[in-house]
C-alpha cells in the first residue's frame, strides 16, 4: 500500500500529458515499484490497471453499511409503533411494511450516503493537513495541468541514482527530490 | 475509383465537442478559479443588496408569524393548506434536476453535464432549504417542531412512522443531506485546485481546510471515483422517490382530485420539468455575466430544452389522464372536482397552468427556437410559472369545494403568503449570488476529464 508517510524523501517526476503519464505508470507498476502513485488534475481512464491497482472496497464496505441502515430503520419503526407506542390510526396495522418503506429506504439511503463520503476519505486517509509533497514549488500545478510520478524512497526498489535516471529515460522532466522537512 | 474509406461522413454520430474553443488544462483553472478568485463585481453588491432585503423581509414575516400565528395567512375552512405548501412543493420540484443531472445522467454517462452540474446542485440544496423553511413555519407551534423528528423524550411518545408527513421529514431531510454531501465531494478537488493557486494565506488556509489535503494522486481518485458512483447510484433512486413522496402527501388523503395513484410519476416530472427551466434561467445569465459561453455552450441548453420537451409532454399527459381518470372512474366527487378545476372560479389558474406547461415547451420542436437564447429564456420563465401553477391548482382548485357545499368558500392570498414568497426567491438567490462568489461554479475537474487531450487513447496529448 502506499506509505507516504515513511522516513525519507520522494521523488517527483513530470510528464507531458495523460498518455505519457498512462505510460510512465505501466512501466513503472512492471518494473516492480509499489510505492508510487500518479497525480493528475482529473482521474485518467485506465489509470487503476496500468498502475496495477486492485478495484476499490469502497463498494463494499457502503453495501454492508446501507444494509444496516435499512434494517436499523425498520427496527425503529416497529420498535416505536408495536412495542413501545402502540397508537391506533385509522385502524391500521400497528406493523405495517408498506407504510414503513419510505423511512426505511431514505435511512438506507442517509447512512450509505455517509459512508460513501467518510469512507473514502478514510481510505485515502484524508484529511491529511501535512504531506512532504507539499514542500514542492512545482507540485503546485499537479491540480491544475501538471501530470507527475511520485516514488516513495522506502519503495525496496527505490535507488536514488538510478530511479531518477530510469524516470528521465521513461520520459520524465523536472525531476527532483522532495524531502521531508 | 478511390481507395479511401476515410471519406465516409456519418453526420449522425457527429458530435459537437462539449467544451469549445479546445482551451488547455491550465485555461479551464484559470477561467473557472478566476471568478471566484477576482475582485468582487459591483453588480455583485447591487444583486445580493436586493436579494438579500427581501431576504430579511421572510425573515421578518417568519418572527411576525410566530408571534401571531399562521391566521395571518389568506387559509380558511375548508382550504386549511395553501401558497405554503404551493411553496414548498414548488421549491421542492426546482431541486430535483440538480439531482437528476448529478447522479442519473451520471450514470448514462451523458458526459455533458460536467459542465452544468456544480451550480445545478448548489441551486438544488438552495431550493430545499427554501422548501423545508414553508411546512417548518407551517406547524402552527414552531418551538416543538421537534416533535417530528424520532426523539426519545419526556412524553414516552413517537410520531406515526405510517403518516406520509412523517415519510415527507425523512424524504426531504435525507435529500438535503445527500445532496449536501455529493456536491462537496465533487469540491474536493476544485477546491485543491484554488488552494495551489492562493496567494494569501487566510485563502490558502480555508481552502486548504476544505480541500483536506488533496493531492490528485490516482490512488486517491481511485477510491474517489467509487464514492462518487456510488453516491450517484444513491441519489438516483432519491430523485425519483423524493417527490412521490410528496406526491403521497396528496394521494393518501381522501380529497377527490389528491386521491389519485397517477400521483407519484406525475409529480417526479414535474419536478424534473420546473428543475431544468430554473436550472436554464440561472445557466443562460451566469454564462453570460461570467462569458461562459465555451464552457455552458448552445449545445448543452439545446439538450436541457429537449429534456423539459420531455417531461413538459409527461406532465401534459398527466393532466390529460386525471381528466380522462375523473370521468372514467365514474365518481361524481371526482367527476366535479375536475371539471371545478377547469370551468370553476379558479380556471384562470388551471389554464395559465396548461398554457404554460403543456403548450410553451411545444415550440422546442423547432431546433431553430430550441438553440435561440431569448426564446429559451423566455420558455423557462414561463415554464416556472406554470409549475409554480400547477401546485397551485393541485392544492387549492381541490380544496375550496369540498363535500358540503356550506362550506365552500374562495381562497385569495393575504400581504404575508405573498411577501414570504418572494422573500423566499431572496434567500434562495442570497444563497445562490454567495456560491457564485466564492465557490468554482464549474466542476473544473470534471471539465477537464472531458476535454479531448484528456482521453489517455488521445494521441499526442496537448494540442
Amino acid at each position: 500500500m502506499n506509505k507516504m508517510h515513511s522516513k525519507g524523501g520522494v521523488m517527483l517526476a513530470e510528464f507531458e500529458n495523460p498518455v505519457k503519464l498512462l505510460e510512465a505508470a505501466q512501466k513503472l507498476r512492471d518494473a516492480g515499484y509499489k510505492n508510487f502513485d500518479c497525480h493528475s488534475s482529473f482521474p485518467i481512464h485506465g489509470m487503476d490497471q496500468a498502475m496495477g491497482l486492485k478495484r476499490s472496497p469502497l463498494g463494499y464496505i457502503v453495501f454492508v453499511i446501507a444494509m444496516l441502515g435499512l434494517l436499523g430503520g425498520i427496527t425503529l419503526e416497529w420498535w416505536t409503533s408495536t412495542i413501545d407506542y402502540p397508537l391506533v390510526i385509522s385502524g391500521k396495522p400497528f406493523f405495517s411494511y408498506q407504510a414503513y418503506g419510505p423511512v426505511a429506504f431514505a435511512i438506507m439511503v442517509l447512512s450509505g450516503a455517509f459512508v460513501a463520503l467518510f469512507g473514502m476519505l478514510a481510505l485515502n486517509k484524508l484529511p491529511m493537513y501535512y504531506h512532504k509533497l507539499f514542500n514542492s514549488r512545482n507540485f503546485e500545478r499537479a491540480m491544475n495541468d501538471g501530470f507527475f510520478v511520485s516514488i516513495d524512497a522506502a519503495d525496496p526498489n527505490f535507488d536514488q541514482k538510478n530511479t531518477g535516471k530510469w524516470l528521465e529515460e521513461i520520459g520524465g522532466k523536472n525531476i527532483e527530490m522532495v524531502e521531508a522537512e | 475509383m478511390s481507395t479511401s474509406v476515410k471519406t465516409i461522413d456519418t453526420p449522425v454520430l457527429h458530435e459537437e465537442p462539449l467544451i469549445r474553443g479546445n482551451p488547455t488544462f491550465d485555461a479551464v483553472t484559470e477561467k473557472i478559479s478566476a471568478i471566484a478568485e477576482a475582485k468582487t463585481p459591483k453588480m455583485w453588491y447591487v444583486a445580493i443588496g436586493i436579494s438579500s432585503s427581501l431576504m430579511l423581509m421572510l425573515f421578518a414575516m417568519i418572527l411576525y408569524l410566530i408571534w401571531e400565528g399562521i391566521g395571518i395567512w389568506g387559509l380558511n375552512i375548508p382550504v386549511g393548506w395553501g401558497w405554503a405548501i404551493v411553496n414548498f412543493v414548488f421549491w421542492v420540484g426546482i431541486g430535483h434536476a440538480g439531482t437528476l443531472i448529478s447522479a442519473i445522467l451520471f450514470l448514462f454517462r451523458q458526459k455533458w453535464r460536467t459542465s452544468i452540474n456544480r451550480f445545478a446542485e448548489a441551486m438544488t440544496l438552495f431550493a430545499v432549504i427554501c422548501a423545508l423553511i414553508f411546512p417548518g413555519i407551517h406547524v402552527g407551534r414552531i418551538w416543538v417542531a421537534y416533535w417530528m423528528i424520532p426523539l426519545p423524550n419526556q412524553m414516552v411518545m413517537w410520531p406515526n412512522f405510517r403518516s406520509p408527513l412523517l415519510w415527507d421529514i425523512f424524504a426531504v431531510g435525507t435529500y438535503f443531506t445527500v445532496s449536501l454531501l455529493f456536491w462537496y465531494t465533487g469540491l474536493i478537488p476544485d477546491l485543491a485546485t484554488m488552494r495551489d493557486r492562493a496567494k494569501t494565506k487566510i485563502r490558502k488556509l480555508i481552502l486548504g481546510i476544505f480541500s483536506l489535503g488533496w493531492r490528485g494522486g490516482n490512488r486517491q481518485w481511485q477510491h474517489y471515483e467509487m464514492a462518487y458512483l456510488l453516491l450517484a447510484g444513491l441519489s438516483t433512486p432519491l430523485v425519483l422517490s423524493v417527490h412521490s413522496v410528496v406526491s403521497t402527501d396528496f394521494a393518501t388523503s381522501v380529497i377527490p382530485g389528491w386521491h389519485t395513484t397517477i400521483f407519484p410519476p406525475y409529480f417526479v416530472a414535474g419536478a424534473i420539468f420546473s428543475g431544468f427551466a430554473m436550472v436554464s434561467t440561472l445557466a443562460i445569465i451566469t454564462r453570460k455575466i461570467y462569458g461562459l459561453e465555451n464552457f455552458i455552450t448552445v449545445n448543452h441548453l439545446e439538450k436541457m430544452n429537449k429534456i423539459m420537451l420531455v417531461t413538459g409532454m409527461m406532465v401534459g399527459y398527466a393532466y390529460g389522464c386525471e381528466f380522462f381518470i375523473a370521468w372514467y372512474g365514474g365518481n361524481d366527487y371526482e367527476r366535479f372536482a375536475f371539471i371545478n378545476r377547469a370551468f370553476g372560479p379558479y380556471a384562470w389558474a388551471y389554464w395559465t397552468m396548461i398554457s404554460c406547461n403543456v403548450l410553451v415547451p411545444q415550440i422546442f420542436w423547432s431546433k431553430k427556437l430550441r438553440t435561440s437564447i431569448p426564446v429559451m429564456f423566455i420558455a423557462a420563465l414561463l415554464i416556472n410559472v406554470g409549475m409554480w401553477f400547477e401546485r397551485f391548482v393541485i392544492v387549492v382548485s381541490s380544496l375550496h369545494r369540498d363535500f358540503l357545499p356550506s362550506s365552500w368558500d374562495y381562497y385569495t392570498p393575504t400581504v404575508f403568503d405573498i411577501g414570504m414568497f418572494v422573500g423566499s426567491f431572496g434567500l434562495f438567490f442570497t444563497l445562490f449570488l454567495v456560491f457564485l462568489r466564492f465557490v468554482p461554479i464549474i466542476a473544473m475537474s470534471e471539465v477537464k476529464g472531458v476535454l479531448p487531450q484528456a482521453d489517455s487513447h488521445h494521441e499526442g496529448g496537448h494540442q
